[in-house]
């Protein structure tokens, strides 16, 4: 069971859990508290928390010579590229603790941080293959809906009507027309792996989750909803409110796969009208003037209750029913080209 | 801003080998907004100090338990999150925000403060 808000400041008031002060994301911008909340988990845990990131907003402004927000062991590499690195660098640890360099009981913990633009669009070829290979990582995305480090370009992730740089809402198009890509479906087809949603408006479940992780033997993705509360214009001090209100409305439904098998972990019984949720951002309200608002909203809506609707039907069925056994971690553990 | 350093004193491909040394750099200097502890009202519920994205909240442990202290204003930014979480910024009986006299943190303009 993870810690609440009174015991975590009493482990780490003093501390700083993996990420420093004086880093220079936005006011308010929800990526630092994704980031606290699972190195926290992680090491309130007993783990070492080892990092490596993507190219994107946590990253440029994390580290900008000469300093860095990491006081944990960090790699950057690329924006393609992070699950490729951080699968390296898992590879490595386990070499070095075969020739004996490291103690064999020290936790170490793998955690990848990547935006939406590094995990549904560039990187996802490279986490693809980190999953399939069954490195003991986790990876985290931070999803904010788009490329938000370049100015709020379109995204796989961007919802659809939302106002984006490369797919504006004017007179032709009402902002981007696709629907966000399912990253969590897609990640969850990985099998062997635990994925998950998380939002920091729930942090229980956002820990549970992260501990979850951290004991599955294999891979685990993590989808964290994470308000840039530049770019979806909204108030600096937003960030909580409205990952609260997407997981309301059905926006962010909060759930889980275990290899195969679904969980809802927050049952919404009335949910809130997704309009709610697309009123209270800046980055809708040049929708909220076009004719066809009501439609965009309306298709959005039938989205999200199906979906809803399908995932608790999934529950139902997959009880019980994994897909695959943890058998994938015997092989890779004995695997020859750790040494 | 510490002093650059010229190519020859740098760490091989510019690597920054103090871990954490951005707590050197202050964020304080960005605020609009500055957030003020009203202790009076104040629960200790930690949840300003959970949320904070800028670890700007200061706490110190009293017989086990930890109790807000307010800001450190080097780091913080104004945000406000700390504010907006706070359970003292709502009425608990109309649900609506709560007069300024009973909350535990009220945001007010930095230009207020100028002078100091
Ligand atoms: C190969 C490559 N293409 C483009 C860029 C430019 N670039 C840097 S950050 C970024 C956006 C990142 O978006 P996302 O992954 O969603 O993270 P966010 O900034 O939104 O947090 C882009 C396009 C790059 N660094 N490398
Ligand atoms: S632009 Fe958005 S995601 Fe990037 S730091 Fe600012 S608020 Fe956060
Ligand atoms: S959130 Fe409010 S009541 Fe809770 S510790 Fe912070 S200031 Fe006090
Ligand atoms: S205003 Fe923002 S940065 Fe400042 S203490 Fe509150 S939450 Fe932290
Ligand atoms: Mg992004």
């Amino acid at each position: 069971m993870p810690l609440n808000a009174i015991e975590l400041a009493k482990l780490f008031h003093d501390k700083n859990p993996g990420i420093t002060p004086g880093h220079r994301m936005c006011p308010g911008c929800a990526a630092p508290n994704v980031v606290k909340f699972a190195l926290m988990t992680a090491i309130a845990k007993g783990y070492h928390p080892v990092v490596g990131l993507a190219t994107g907003c946590l990253e440029v402004s994390t580290t900008i010579f000469p300093y860095t927000a990491w006081n944990v062991p960090y790699i950057h590499n690329a924006f393609e590229n992070v699950a490729a690195t951080i699968s390296g660098v898992e590879t490595a640890f386990r070499a070095a603790k075969k020739r004996g360099e490291i103690p064999p009981d020290k936790k170490l913990a793998f955690f990848a941080f990547a935006g939406d633009g590094g995990t549904y669009d560039i990187g996802l070829q490279s986490l693809s293959g980190a999953v399939e290979r069954g490195h003991k990582f986790i990876y985290i995305v931070y999803d904010n809906e788009g490329y938000m480090n370049t100015g709020n370009q379109r995204s796989g992730a961007t919802p659809p009507g939302s106002d984006t740089t490369t797919a504006p809402v004017g007179k032709q198009i009402p902002g981007k027309l696709q629907l966000k890509k399912n990253i969590v479906e897609i990640m969850a087809a990985h099998e062997n792996v635990y994925v998950a949603t998380v939002a920091i408006s729930e942090p229980i479940d956002f820990m549970k989750k992260i501990e979850k992780a951290l004991e599955f033997d294999g891979p685990a993705f993590i989808a964290a909803h994470s308000a840039c509360v530049r770019f979806w214009r909204v108030n600096d001090d937003k960030a909580v409110e409205s990952a609260r209100l997407a997981v309301e409305t059905l926006y962010w439904p909060l759930y889980e796969v275990e290899r195969g098998v679904y969980r809802v972990t927050k049952k919404i019984t009335n949910p809130k009208p997704v309009e709610e949720y697309i009123r209270s951002q800046g980055r809708f309200r040049p929708l909220l003037s076009r004719p066809d608002a009501k439609e965009i909203i309306e298709e959005l809506q039938q989205y999200v209750t199906s979906r809803y609707e399908r995932l608790l039907a999934l529950e139902e069925i997959t009880k019980d029913k994994p897909l695959r056994g943890p058998w994938a971690k015997e092989d890779f553990q004995t695997d020859e080209h750790a040494m | 801003m510490p002093e650059l350093k010229g190519w020859k004193e740098l760490p091989i491909g510019g690597l920054i080998v103090e871990p954490g040394n951005a707590k050197q750099y202050k964020t304080g200097t960005w605020r609009v907004l500055r957030p003020v502890y009203q202790p009076e009202n104040c629960i200790h519920c930690m949840q300003c100090w959970l949320y904070c994205p800028d670890q700007a909240i200061v706490v110190e442990i009293v017989d086990g338990k930890p109790k807000m202290r307010g800001y450190n204003y080097y780091y913080c930014k104004g945000c406000g999150l700390c504010a907006n979480v706070c359970p003292k910024s709502t009425d608990p009986k109309t649900k609506q925000p709560a007069p300024e006299e009973k909350r535990a943190i009220v945001m007010r303009p930095e230009t207020d403060f100028a002078e100091e």
